[in-house]
C-alpha cells in the first residue's frame, strides 16, 4: 500500500460522528434497560484474547482474525465475538456461581474484511447469553428477548427465522451415514446453494427414497410454518432417537412461541444454517426494516464451554448495532436531543453560570459559551433550539 | 398482507434475451419494448414488479445488498463473486461451461503456468484443488488473445459453442464445470416477502421444466 493520506483509517474501520453516536447511545440505553428488566447482568471482557484459547474456540475463520504478538511474544487476537469470551468467563471466574447464568454485554468486535463498503471490520454488538439451561424454555427466552429488543429499538416489520442445526446434522447422518457427506450437505445449506445441494445429492448414488427426502428437505424452506411442521412429522417417523428428540424440541418451541404471541413473526426454516459452527441446536436470525442483511443472530452452543473445561449447555444471541442503525428509519426530532446555548460576557459570567447550572439540574442540555470565543455568531446560533444572551446587563432569550 | 413491490435485477447482454423469454413463459407480462429499451429501470403496470437492468457481473451485488430482491445471474458470476444470496433455481438457460484452453501442443517454459482469465477466483480455486501453483493474469475480455501473443500459457474462460476457440486456433485442455443461469434471492427479502417470492420461485420452476424438456 502507498503512504496513507492523513485522513485515512485502516481498512474497514470508521468514525462514529456525533449524530450517529447519539443514535447509538439511544439504542444502547434502550437495550441496557430491557436486558436488566429481564434479569441479565452486564459484564465486560478484554478486547485482546489469546489466539490459542478464545481465538481458536471462536470459530471465526483464521484469515478474518486480527492477530498479532503481545509483549511476551504470545499470539493474541482482537475478540471476533463475545460468546466465546463469555464462555471463558463462565467456565473460569464464574465457575462457582449457581446455574443458570444470565449475562449480557455491549462490546466492539473485530473481524478483518477484504470486501467493500458496508462490511466494517469493527462493529458494536449487544447480546445476551443464558448459560446452564438445556431446555427449549431457555431457547424461547433468548428468542423472545431478542425480539423484544428489536421491537423496542424502533425497527419496523421485525421477523425471526428459526432453524435447528442439531436436527439437520442428525437427520442427514441418518440418511447418508457419513460425516464428510453430512458436512458437505450442511455447507451447501450454509452457502444457500439449493441448486448445488440438488446436484450433490444426485452424485451420491443414494436410493431414490433417500435422495427424495434430501431434495424435499431443502425445498421445505418454501413451506409455511404449519406445512413445515407437518413435513417434519413425516420425516421423523422411523428416524433415530436423536432426530425424534430434536423434533419434540421443535414442537415444544413452536408451542411456546405461540404463548409469547411471536408465532406470527417467526418463519420456521429447518434449512437455516448460520456460519458460526459451534452451534448445536436451535439457530435463529432477526430481520427488519429495508436492510439486505440480518441485524441479529443467535443459537444454542452446548459444546463450547467444554472447550474451556466446563461442559455446560448454553444459548444466546447478538444484535449488530451498525446494521440495526442502517435498518431503522431515524426521524430527525428523535435523533437530535434539544440543546440550548447560553452566550455571555465578562460582566454576566456569574449569572450565566447559575442559569446554566439550573437548566442542567433539570436535565436539559446547555452549552455555556463566552461571546468572544464564537467565530461566527450567525452560524453558531443555528445549531441550537434556544439561545439565551447574558450580555452587558441585558438578559434576552430567543 | 398487502403486496409490496418486488425488484428483480436482470443481466443485460448475452443472457438477457434468454432470461426475458423465460420470464414470459413464467407468466410475467413484460412490455414488448423490454428487450430494446435503453431504460435501466422498468416498472410493470399490471403487477407490482420493478426490473433493474444491470451488467451481469453486478447482478449478485445488487441482490446481496438488497437493492434488488431477486436476480438472474450466471453460475460463473456467482462462483466468482461469492455473494451471500440464495441460489434457488437452476433456470437451465444460457448454458455453457468453464474450460481451460490454449494452443495445441503448447509446452510451457515458465516455472509456474501462467493463466489468463476473467475469473481469477474460480481459476485459483481450480488449480489449488489440483495441487498446482499457477500465476494468474486478470484480463477483462478477448481472453483468447493471451496464449496467442504469449502473454499466458493457457486461459480459463467460459465456452458456449467453442467457435471463438476454434477460430483463434485454441483447443480445450480441461472442462471445469457446467454453467447456466440461476435465480438468486436476497436472504432478508426472502423473509420479508416470503409468500410473494415463493410464488415467483414456483412459477420459474414450472417455466424451467418447460425449457429443460424442450432442450434435452
Amino acid at each position: 500500500m502507498s503512504q496513507p493520506y492523513m485522513f485515512e483509517k485502516p481498512l474497514g474501520l470508521r468514525d462514529t460522528l456525533p449524530k450517529a453516536q447519539q443514535e447509538l447511545s439511544r439504542l444502547e440505553m434502550i437495550f441496557q434497560r430491557e436486558l436488566i428488566c429481564w434479569g441479565y447482568d452486564f459484564i465486560k471482557t478484554p478486547a485482546l484474547e489469546y489466539a490459542e484459547t478464545v481465538g481458536r474456540a471462536s470459530a471465526i475463520a483464521d484469515h478474518r482474525l486480527f492477530k498479532f504478538l503481545d509483549a511476551e511474544g504470545h499470539p493474541v487476537v482482537l475478540r471476533p465475538d463475545m460468546t466465546t469470551p463469555i464462555a471463558r468467563v463462565a467456565a473460569s471466574s464464574l465457575r462457582k456461581e449457581p446455574l443458570p447464568l444470565r449475562l449480557a454485554y455491549t462490546a466492539d468486535l473485530y473481524r478483518s474484511q477484504r470486501k467493500e463498503g458496508g462490511h466494517p471490520s469493527e462493529f458494536e454488538q449487544t447480546g445476551a447469553e443464558l448459560i446452564g439451561d438445556a431446555t427449549p424454555y431457555a431457547d424461547v427466552e433468548v428468542m423472545s428477548l431478542m425480539m423484544s429488543l428489536l421491537e423496542k429499538s424502533g425497527l419496523e416489520s421485525v421477523r425471526l427465522a428459526v432453524g435447528h442445526v442439531g436436527f439437520v446434522n442428525a437427520f442427514f447422518y441418518d440418511l447418508v451415514k457419513d460425516n464428510a457427506r453430512v458436512e458437505e450437505l450442511r455447507n451447501l445449506l450454509y452457502n444457500k446453494n439449493d441448486v448445488g445441494f440438488h446436484e450433490y445429492v444426485d452424485t451420491l448414488g443414494l436410493p431414490e427414497k433417500v435422495a427424495n427426502q434430501l431434495n424435499t428437505f431443502v425445498d421445505s424452506r418454501r413451506l409455511t410454518n404449519e406445512e413445515t411442521l407437518a413435513f417434519l412429522k413425516s420425516l421423523v417417523t422411523g428416524a433415530s432417537a436423536t432426530v425424534q428428540a430434536y423434533y419434540k424440541n421443535i414442537i415444544e418451541l413452536i408451542h411456546l412461541l405461540k404463548l409469547e404471541r411471536l408465532d406470527e413473526k417467526i418463519d420456521l426454516d429447518i434449512t437455516l444454517v448460520p456460519h458460526l459452527n459451534y452451534y448445536t441446536g436451535f439457530v435463529f436470525q432477526g430481520f427488519g426494516g429495508n436492510l439486505g442483511f440480518p441485524v441479529a443472530s443467535g443459537g444454542r452452543y452446548d459444546d463450547l464451554l467444554a472447550q474451556f473445561n466446563r461442559p455446560c449447555p448454553a444459548t444466546g444471541f447478538g444484535i449488530r448495532l451498525d446494521r440495526l442503525m442502517s435498518a431503522i428509519k431515524v426521524s430527525t426530532d428523535r435523533s437530535t436531543q434539544k440543546k440550548r446555548a447560553v452566550i455571555y460576557d465578562r460582566e454576566n459570567v456569574g449569572k450565566a453560570m447559575q442559569f446554566a447550572a439550573e437548566e442542567r439540574e433539570k436535565g436539559h442540555a446547555v452549552v455555556l459559551q463566552h461571546a468572544d470565543g464564537i467565530d461566527n455568531l450567525e452560524t453558531f446560533r443555528e445549531q441550537f433550539d434556544a439561545v439565551n444572551y447574558f450580555l452587558e446587563r441585558t438578559e434576552t432569550e430567543e | 398482507m398487502n403486496k409490496s413491490v418486488i425488484t428483480i435485477a436482470m443481466p443485460k447482454g448475452r443472457i438477457f434475451g434468454d432470461a426475458c423469454r423465460l420470464l414470459r413463459n413464467a407468466g410475467f407480462r413484460l412490455p414488448e419494448t423490454f428487450e430494446t429499451t435503453r431504460k435501466l429501470i422498468l416498472d410493470l403496470k399490471t403487477e407490482p414488479f420493478r426490473f433493474i437492468l444491470a451488467k451481469p457481473v453486478d447482478v449478485p451485488t445488487y441482490v446481496e445488498y438488497g437493492a434488488a430482491d431477486l436476480g438472474i445471474a450466471g453460475k460463473d458470476v456467482l462462483l466468482e463473486s461469492g455473494r451471500d444470496v440464495y441460489e434457488m433455481v437452476d433456470l437451465g438457460i444460457s448454458k455453457c461451461h468453464m474450460a481451460v484452453a490454449g494452443l495445441p501442443e503448447h509446452q510451457s517454459r515458465n516455472p509456474f503456468l501462467k493463466i489468463a482469465t476473467k475469473y481469477p477466483n474460480i481459476a485459483s480455486d481450480f488449480y489449488r484443488r489440483r495441487g498446482e501453483q499457477v500465476d494468474l493474469i486478470a484480463l477483462n475480455g478477448s481472453i483468447e488473445l493471451a496464449p496467442i501473443v504469449g502473454l499466458a500459457d493457457a486461459i480459463v474462460d467460459i465456452v458456449s459453442s467453442g467457435q471463438t476457440l476454434r477460430e483463434n486456433g485454441l483447443v480445450e485442455y480441461d472442462r471445469l464445470l457446467d454453467i447456466s443461469s440461476r435465480l438468486i434471492v436476497n436472504p432478508v427479502s426472502y423473509r420479508q416477502k416470503k409468500t410473494q417470492i415463493d410464488q415467483i420461485v414456483e412459477k420459474m420452476i414450472k417455466a424451467t421444466e418447460g425449457t429443460k424438456v424442450g432442450m434435452d
